[in-house]
């Protein structure tokens, strides 16, 4: 089973993981002398503000994601990106400590998923998925307006019926519906044992302020809080262009939760003080996968980014492109079998869901470091002194750097968190940490 | 530098890399010109002029060799830079990351042909 001239792909969602699919599997193709086209099934539209032109997330582009990219020939403009970022600031109850990077340079990029929050007009910066799509596109995807309601089986062969098109038949089928969508149920009734991954709701919301008021108290940095707060992962305040995006990951993250957040004092002395209370314009609960998903193909179809392999927590976006990338270069170099999944895509998705093995053994250190107060003590005094040292050598700013913005594999962090010289170090922190009167409280 | 631009900017006559210097990274120009110039004791060489979209410093990423020629920027220039182990580590999950670069290098190859033929003619 194998893509030849004149076969058809039907790739079923417009995000970055559906966009990046159709945009190398049409680069491949072309680079072997293969012609091959490509359908995009997306009827959202990225242009409206609010939820309905939106995938919802937190919408950061790693560092790493942005070099690969740039790498693949896809520099990302600044109608796109809203704010580049280039430090990060750790704020925490026993203190907050500003950290650069050792470049010096702008490698992140903080997007809107869609056209901007609910009821913003005539936004500046163009959506993200939009962006992609576009660039599909440009390679010559063809766009189909047409939410899918039935997937079935022609012949061996999938068939795709969108609402008011007609049904077609295609020699591949790709799923890159996300985790929200109700498209999911289609691709589990194909019959080839196919189960969405396990999931856990997160809070998204975004804070008008204007881009003066955000250079002033959010600058170019992302804010990431260390704070001992029951169920939260990881909460950051992301500056855009004329909005932040409150981000907070998790488990089951309800109402109560949200404002109890919102109203600790560490997160409110970051806004201006006139935003006594703080109301979002725009906010939603989007589910991310937690748990790795069984056998995400068959034989011509494959399911990817976030309803296939995803990052745990971070870098969701990065995971579509490397899912993506490795769907593309099977399906042109190997095969479309149930057996060319197997033995190459879900190769590079294993990579990814080994590594998330490391990230829950990062996450639980830094639950850990968030419960005791003089162990976050610890952390950012070792921090701080970093900040004098020489880039290679802040060892600790990296490693919450990178487990923060998602710019190294957890593998990486684990590994550099267990060297000698680092622990020794953190151990004298702590125990200096105890020492220090009114620190060793377990919150 | 406007809010949502990726990279560094390098202002008109600056040095992005300096001959005979140790390198470990790539850069792609994402905004604005560059020349590439081999410095020798007699007289310096133009090789190129590079702009948005193109790369340089890629030879860095395979061989443990200094920087072969300088490379400074003409007007004012925004680069990013990718970082050789994040690279390398990527192409051997995925070896198609490469392509692009193998079609630049191989580019260069086909215009140093017409070059040498072209000395080789007078």
């Amino acid at each position: 089973m194998q893509l030849e001239d004149g076969s058809r792909v039907a790739v079923v969602g417009g995000g970055p993981a559906g966009s990046f699919t159709s945009y190398f599997l049409l680069d491949l193709a072309e680079r072997v002398g293969t012609s091959i086209s490509v359908d995009i099934y997306e009827p959202r539209d990225y242009t409206v503000p609010g939820p309905v032109g939106c995938n919802m997330c937190g919408g950061i582009i790693s560092e790493s994601l942005v070099q690969m990219l740039a790498t693949e020939g896809i520099n990302l403009p600044s109608t796109v990106i809203q704010r580049s970022i280039d430090s990060y600031v750790l704020h925490s109850d026993v203190g907050t400590v500003n950290i650069d990077t050792p470049l010096h340079e702008m490698r992140i990029g903080a997007v809107h998923r869609g056209a901007g929050p609910k009821g913003s007009k005539g936004a500046k910066w163009g959506s993200f998925d939009g962006h992609l799509l576009e660039l599909a596109h440009g390679k010559g995807a063809n766009i189909l307006r047409g939410k899918v309601e039935e997937l079935t089986w022609d012949n061996g062969r999938p068939r795709v019926q969108a609402k008011g098109l007609p049904a077609q038949t295609y020699d591949l089928l790709v799923g890159a519906v996300g985790i929200n969508s109700t498209a999911l149920k289609l691709f589990e009734g194909l019959g080839f044992q196919y189960k969405a991954p396990e999931a856990t709701r997160t809070f998204i919301a975004e804070f008008y302020l204007g881009a003066e008021a955000i250079k002033k108290y959010f600058g170019s940095s992302m804010h990431v809080f260390l704070m001992d707060m029951p169920r939260v992962e990881f909460a950051a305040i992301i500056p855009k262009g004329e909005y932040v995006t409150l981000c907070l990951l998790g488990h089951e993250i309800d109402k109560e939760l949200v404002d109890s957040f919102l109203n600790n004092p560490v997160v409110k002395s970051c806004f201006p003080p006139e935003m006594a209370i703080l109301t979002p314009a725009c906010q939603c609960g989007p589910k991310i996968a937690v748990k790795a998903v069984c056998q995400p193909f068959g034989d011509r179809v494959v399911l990817i980014g976030d309803c296939g392999v995803t990052r745990l927590y971070k870098d969701g976006i990065g995971a579509s492109y490397r899912t993506a990338k490795a769907v593309a270069v099977t399906a042109i170099f190997d095969g479309i079998s149930n057996k060319d999944f197997q033995r190459h895509y879900w190769t590079a998705c294993q990579v990814i869901n080994k590594d998330n093995q490391f990230g829950l053994v990062v996450f639980f250190i830094v639950s850990i470091i968030r419960k005791l107060r003089f162990v976050r003590r610890a952390v950012l005094r070792m921090t701080g002194k970093e900040q004098v040292m020489e880039g290679k050598k802040r060892a600790m700013s990296m490693v919450l750097w990178d487990t923060f913005t998602g710019s190294a594999p957890y593998r990486n962090i684990f590994w550099r968190a267990s060297q000698f010289n680092f622990l020794s170090r953190l151990i004298t922190e702590v125990t200096r940490a105890l020492v220090v009167p009114g620190s060793k409280g377990l919150n | 530098m406007y809010i949502g631009e990726l990279g560094k900017i390098y202002k008109e006559g600056e040095n992005i890399v300096r001959q005979g210097e140790a390198g470990d990274c790539m850069y792609v120009i994402q905004a604005g010109k560059v020349e590439v110039v081999l410095e020798r004791p007699d007289s310096n060489v133009r090789l190129a002029v590079l702009e948005s979209g193109d790369i340089f410093g890629e030879m860095s990423l395979f061989s443990r060799t200094v920087r072969s020629a300088t490379v400074r920027a003409l007007t004012e220039t925004r680069v990013l830079t990718v970082d050789k182990k994040g690279f390398l580590r990527r192409v051997h999950e995925d070896p198609s990351l490469s392509f692009r670069i193998l079609q630049k290098m191989s580019e260069r190859i086909r215009k140093l042909n017409d070059d040498v033929a072209a000395l080789k003619g007078h």
